[in-house]
């Protein structure tokens, strides 16, 4: 009788912890692959899911990347900042470089070592919030077979004068990694962190299951920024999450131009008296790439701020879905939160969703949210062709722009200067 | 030399007509005005010129140096040397102004070369100096949150730059105090030249007595109703619009 062959896949194939980690660290795989097995795909109708196309969360034939040993080529590769503080290169999830100038107070190293070097302090502030906008199954998927990722942990008082840089190069038809950053910005500490995903051919489907905690500890100053330029076969889910302590501000930025399915949670937690969320995105789909954002603004102490600016330029048949909700905390009085999602229709046939939500349980508080699709507009056009620039031009000169009043946010000249290259990478494989 | 326009009619998309044969030729070296009330066309006929999109050309011809333009698309007819101050010029989020005006002399450069940088913002910042232009200018989007003055500062310093062969400049002063009236009319006059014409659309004669017109046009009704030497912007000041009724009528 035939039996059927169960191929080997993330799906089937228990973690494999290392048996140099930490106890602890094995009862959480451990337990996160139980949950991920109990836990229910996403389906239909599910509200986290809704405008989803759930026919993309497909891993039968995916299995653990393997760590590919020549890297020079890559680290040559891994351009980012003219001045930085540090630059951590991995492939594949395996560590290919570090340079290191910061100060020595400061742990930078990849999560691997913190495992072994800092066990403690990574378990104290490792996974410490579930995610809740519908992916729970993958960050437990990604909690289950997680190896590598990056951690950083910035004591009280310590200001990091330039950018950390991380490059994550992947490839393997079908293969998976499964990235993890964990950000620790101490009291009164200050940081900059950029993290970028590229393929290292434009020919493998891969999937990256990418989870990035973000902790801004009392009056610290904490600013992550991703940009994802994969390869238009593959797939990233990613999820953001942020604890903001009191006068302490966290800035989430990311910027998608690659992939051909990317789903994004980023949620941020104020949870002390003027704390401050700033999360802002700019997407550029074309042909037929597909981003999915969801973000939660969850406020939980009185007196905090939170701002979101998230802006998509949809070319030829993309499609992008924003959901996007404030949410205040009973109690949570005194709140000011403002979300905004815009659209730039760069075609007839693009897509655009957008789901903004609110919920208030707190009085005395200033909320306001928005969402907006548009065209170019024809008098921009007509003003910018009237001064002779070619039509082509003068579209792609504003859709840059439009994404341009996103990025100036950062406020940090060279962090946008780098996202700006990468944003025209993309504009130049584009008609406009 | 001149911008030739012949009979020009031009209607809305609905065919609501708006020019009804406008005659006017401009020859380099010249400074013509075109005054009259609001509403007789006056931005339209501007904007048909430029190539606007919101208007249908039913009749006649506008041509440059014997050149038909109405036949170029919107941004060729600008690098064949017409150029337009607008009266309401765009805002332009996220474009800083610098990249801007230098896509524009970019787009006027052959296939491969480049705009040499340091000479632009030498350049720049020359013609800026001019216009009492603070620097900051360079960095901020296109006329975004720009005060009405800036804004007209700012289409002139894009006249400066681009250095068109034959520039419209539509109510160029409405908005203006004087000093700033006699700023952007120092830039004006800087670029007058023998080979370069000039229609000034105004609705008062105050620009005309820093901006000295050759020639004096009346538009009403979208048509050129009268011609006459500066001096009829004067009478025009003493007496307003109000002969035109009786045209009307007559
Ligand atoms: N795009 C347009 N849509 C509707 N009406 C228009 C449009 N452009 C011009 N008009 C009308 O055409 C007439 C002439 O307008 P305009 O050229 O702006 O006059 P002027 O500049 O002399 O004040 C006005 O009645 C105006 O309302
Ligand atoms: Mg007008």
């Amino acid at each position: 009788m035939p039996t059927a062959i169960s191929q080997p896949s993330i799906l089937t194939e228990a973690p494999r912890t290392s048996a140099v980690f930490p106890a602890w660290f094995a009862r959480t795989q451990e337990a996160a692959w139980t949950s991920f097995q109990q836990t229910a795909a996403p389906k239909r109708g599910d509200e986290p899911w809704r405008f989803s196309s759930l026919k993309e969360l497909d891993f039968s034939a995916t299995t653990r990347a393997e760590f590919l040993g020549e890297a020079s080529e890559l680290i040559q590769r891994s351009k980012g900042l003219e001045q930085f503080s540090a630059k951590f290169v991995f492939v594949n999830d395996g560590f290919a470089l570090a340079i290191n100038h910061l100060p020595k107070s400061v742990i930078c190293m990849p999560l691997a070592e913190a495992l072994l070097s800092h066990s403690e302090l990574v378990e104290q502030y490792f996974m410490r919030h579930p995610a809740t906008l519908g992916s729970k199954k993958f960050t437990d998927l990604h909690t289950a077979h997680l190896s590598n990722g990056m951690f950083i942990h910035v004591p009280a008082g310590v200001v990091v004068e330039h950018p950390i840089e991380i490059f994550h190069w992947v490839q393997g038809q079908h293969q998976a990694t499964f990235p993890h950053t964990l950000i620790v910005a101490g009291e009164k500490a200050q940081v900059r962190v950029i993290e970028t995903f590229q393929s290292i051919n434009e020919r493998d489907a891969t999937w990256t299951i990418a989870v990035n905690d973000l902790i801004a500890e009392k009056a610290a100053n904490l600013q992550y920024s991703v940009v994802q330029a994969l390869n238009t076969e593959s797939k990233i889910i990613s999820v953001n999450a942020s604890e903001i302590s009191a006068s302490a501000v966290a800035t989430s930025f990311q910027l998608h131009t690659g992939a051909a399915w990317a789903r994004s949670e980023s949620i941020c937690r104020l949870l002390g008296e003027e704390s401050r969320s700033y999360m802002f995105a700019v997407s550029v789909p074309s042909h037929d790439q597909e981003y999915d954002l969801r973000t939660f603004q969850h406020h939980v102490s009185p007196g905090a701020y939170s701002d979101l600016l998230y802006k998509n330029s949809l070319y030829d048949e993309s499609r992008t879905i924003f959901s996007g909700l404030i949410f205040v905390d009973e109690g949570a009085h005194r709140t000011d939160a403002y979300q905004t999602c815009r659209n730039l229709l760069m075609s007839n046939a693009c897509e655009a969703n957008s789901m903004p939500g609110l919920e208030i349980n707190a009085d005395d508080v200033k909320c306001s949210h928005g969402s907006t699709s548009s065209q170019i507009s024809e008098e921009e056009i007509f003003y910018l062709r009237a001064r002779g620039i070619h039509s082509d031009t003068a579209r792609q000169l504003i859709a840059r722009g439009f994404s341009i009043e996103v990025i100036s946010r950062l406020a940090h000249e060279a962090s946008e200067t780098y996202i700006l290259r990468m944003l025209d990478e993309k504009f130049a494989t584009l008609k406009s | 030399m001149s911008l030739l326009i012949e009979n020009l009619h031009a209607t809305l998309e609905d065919g609501t007509p708006i020019l009804n044969g406008v005659n006017l030729e401009i020859p380099t070296g010249e400074v013509h005005a075109i005054m009259g009330p609001n509403g007789s066309g006056k931005s339209t006929l501007s904007k048909v010129i430029s190539g606007h999109e919101s208007y249908i050309v039913t009749g006649g011809s506008v041509t440059l140096d014997g050149v038909d333009i109405l036949e170029m698309d919107i941004d060729q007819r600008s690098r064949a040397g017409v150029f337009l101050a607008f009266q309401y010029p765009a805002e332009v989020p996220g474009v800083s102004n610098a990249n801007f005006i230098r896509a524009a002399l970019q787009a006027r450069l052959p296939k491969g070369q480049d705009i040499d940088a340091v000479a632009y913002y030498k350049n720049l910042y020359a013609k800026m100096d001019l216009l009492e232009m603070d620097r900051k200018f360079t960095a901020r989007s296109v006329n975004e949150g720009f005060s009405g003055g800036e804004k007209k500062r700012n289409e002139i310093l894009q006249l400066m730059m681009l250095e068109p062969k034959y520039s419209i400049l539509d109510e160029t002063d409405s908005g203006l105090d004087i000093d700033a009236l006699k700023i952007v009319a120092k830039g004006v006059n800087a670029m007058r030249s023998a080979d370069r014409g000039f229609l000034l659309i105004t609705h008062y004669q105050r620009l005309l007595d820093y901006i000295a017109p050759d020639y004096v046009h009346v538009m009403s009704a979208g048509q050129i109703v009268r011609s006459g030497g500066p001096e009829l912007a004067l009478e025009l000041e003493e007496t307003g619009y109000d002969f035109l009724k009786e045209l009307a009528t007559a």
